[in-house]
């Protein structure tokens, strides 16, 4: 009680807990696609690629505005991807080396940059290593606003385009014999990542926001065979772990909030994956025993 | 991508059996981190296997959540220690000169030499002991299946190893280097050799080159070692991804090129060959004639009859061109296969 006191009248638990259902939220609705399409890990290579965008920024901007930070995140997610992209298919690398090639190469450059910048002597750049691990409770609500209009502009393309992503996600090769643009919609998918991944960076880190988009998608495709089910219930699967991971850890001293979110995303996942009905382990295990029974 | 989730996610490992020790150059830490890798590696098998997750999803799933454990312990109970979660990440190799074994009170130097020292000697150990296990499960699990070497056992073994390597490099490069080190260099070198002994040679090779490097960078911007030995693994890895002899994108770019040209000669001495000796050949066998004929620019047609010309497969008297010896050898030789 007291908590849900504290949730609706402390200013910064509030902002907290909306961050994290904003964060939670949007990646559960992408980390459902990415899922699908097998590129789980392209997310842990994107975030960590992120980092010495976000060091560019701030050397070349020299602010720390979200927005700034976020676009130079977002760029260099970007450039990873490409990258990954164009060594898949210039070399024999297979796509998991490729992966971690350039996750930690970038993120290497990130750090490198990151120290040449905390050791000049007006050292302003504090608080850049916040990304590395994230820190909820240092979210502003300015940052909150940012996090919910990119959040927003996220939702409505997918919205928009939603029978496009459907069908590239499952069979591409129909799509591509009906005339769409299959590789244009397969980049817009995978630059929707990279925006939500860049979302999360602030709040959860570098390290832990691949898990925000895989942890709630893996636990919706255990509740259903739809799409569209799919991706509402990972949404609120994420806002579930975003909301609960902040609370929990503003309750309990020392928890930190990143790793509290994520935690709550998987045990919601392994959850999932143990009881749901039709698909979980127990259930089949159950059916099984039936079918031994009966025969 | 196994290796980086395996760096991340024996962190808990190493905090349980910090907290337990009290210790942080026990070598329990590195038993446990090993244990922990195993552990990892048979939680996203089991989790594959359900066919419930895909593997790369229960990778992702896995790891991260270990890792989170990891961070809340050191959070909770170890937060006001040296283990903190910038160091595990990050790593200081800065500071490794400065941890040193002593022996009855003799400085015997740096920690870090002994430990990585002791584990190259198991690893070249292992790899001599099992190389041709390694080779044939690698290249062919089916077969070595069948001959009743046990892959799975390798794996896991394989698996074991590459997680005592990453705890001893931990606390020397913290987790990110280590992956950059262990995935950059065999991949920069994979482009230059086929044989399994030479690969293994050749990335090393390029492992110690990038330390190296890596260092003399750190040194000049006076950033982050592991950082710079990360970019300088990526930049290792992008020299020999362009301009590797046989496989890199410069060569292969040119390869096409040469292609083309020898193509286009090719086409030429057929066309040639077709008209040599009949009526029409005043008209057809004409440089210009084949901007029309064969849909080549001008510069084109000037540039792939002077390179016929060069290596003596046509003759040209004015603008009337004419094959030689070679080149109807070449037109026949085209048009029969």
């Amino acid at each position: 009680m007291r908590l849900l006191e504290s949730l609706l009248f402390d200013y910064t638990l509030r902002t907290i807990a909306l961050g994290s259902l904003v964060l939670g939220a949007v990646s559960g609705v992408l980390g459902s696609f990415a899922v699908l399409r097998r590129q789980s890990l392209l997310g842990d290579t994107v975030s960590h690629a992120a980092l010495p965008g976000i060091v560019l920024a701030f050397m070349l901007g020299g602010s720390k505005a979200p927005l700034a930070l976020m676009l130079g995140a977002a760029t260099a997610g970007w450039v990873g991807t490409l990258l990954l992209l164009a060594v898949v298919r210039h070399s024999r690398l297979k796509e998991d080396s490729a992966l971690a090639l350039l996750l930690s190469v970038f993120f290497g450059l990130g750090l490198m940059l990151l120290t040449f910048l905390q050791r000049r002597p007006d050292s302003s750049q504090a608080g850049l290593d916040r990304f590395l691990f994230g820190q909820a409770a240092g979210l502003l609500a300015s940052d909150v606003i940012a996090l919910a209009a990119v959040g927003a502009l996220v939702l409505v393309l997918v919205l928009a385009l939603w029978k496009s992503f459907k069908l590239v996600t499952f069979d591409p090769g129909f799509a591509a014999s009906i005339g769409m643009r299959v590789r244009a919609l397969e980049l817009a998918i995978t630059w929707l990542m990279v925006l939500a991944i860049v979302l999360g960076l602030q709040t959860v880190g570098v390290v832990l926001m691949s898990s925000m988009l895989i942890a709630p998608a893996v636990a919706a495709r255990q509740w259903t065979d739809r799409l569209g089910r799919m991706v509402g219930l990972a949404a609120l699967f994420g806002a579930l772990a975003g909301v609960g991971g902040a609370l929990l850890s503003s309750a309990v001293e020392k928890l930190p909030a990143g790793p509290t979110i994520v935690l709550g995303a998987s045990a919601i996942a392994l959850f999932s994956v143990l009881l749901a009905p039709h698909r979980g382990l127990l259930w089949r295990r159950l059916r099984a025993r039936r079918l031994e029974v009966e025969s | 991508m196994m290796s980086d989730a395996i760096s991340h996610a024996i962190l808990p490992g190493i905090v349980v059996a910090f907290l337990l020790t009290q210790d942080l150059s026990s070598p329990l830490l590195v038993l446990a981190a090993g244990a922990t890798g195993v552990l990892t590696v048979s939680l996203v098998e089991l989790l594959g296997r359900t066919g419930l997750v895909a593997r790369d999803a229960a990778i992702g799933l896995v790891f991260p959540a270990l890792f989170s454990i990891g961070v809340v312990l050191i959070a909770r109970y170890a937060g006001d220690v040296h283990l903190d979660t910038d160091a595990v990440l990050l790593g200081e190799l800065a500071f490794a000169p400065f941890r040193r074994l002593t022996l009855l009170g003799v400085d015997l130097g740096p920690r870090s030499l002994y430990l990585m020292g002791a584990i190259l000697f198991l690893q070249i150990a292992l790899l001599l002991l099992f190389y041709k296990e390694l080779k044939l499960a690698t290249f062919d699990p089916a077969f070595a299946a069948a001959i009743g070497l046990a892959p799975a056992a390798l794996h896991y073994g394989l698996m074991a190893t590459v997680s005592v390597t990453v705890v001893g490099a931990f606390d020397a490069v913290g987790s990110v280097l280590v992956v950059a080190l262990m995935v950059a260099p065999p991949a920069a070198a994979h482009f230059f050799v086929r044989r399994l002994s030479a690969f293994l040679a050749l990335s090393a090779a390029f492992g110690i080159a990038t330390a190296v490097v890596g260092y003399a960078l750190a040194r000049a911007l006076d950033a982050s070692i592991a950082g710079s030995m990360a970019v300088s693994a990526g930049a290792i890895f992008s020299l020999a991804f362009l301009l590797a002899p046989e496989r890199g994108l410069v060569a292969a770019w040119l390869r096409r090129r040469s292609q083309r040209w020898e193509f286009a000669q090719e086409t030429l001495a057929i066309h040639l060959l077709q008209h040599r000796g009949l009526p029409e050949e005043q008209e057809e066998c004409r440089v210009a004639h084949l901007e029309q004929h064969l849909g080549w620019s001008a510069e084109r047609a000037a540039e792939v009859v002077r390179r016929a010309e060069n290596r003596g497969l046509v003759r040209r008297e004015a603008d009337l061109l004419s094959l030689s010896e070679a080149g109807v050898a070449l037109g026949k030789e085209r048009l029969s296969t």
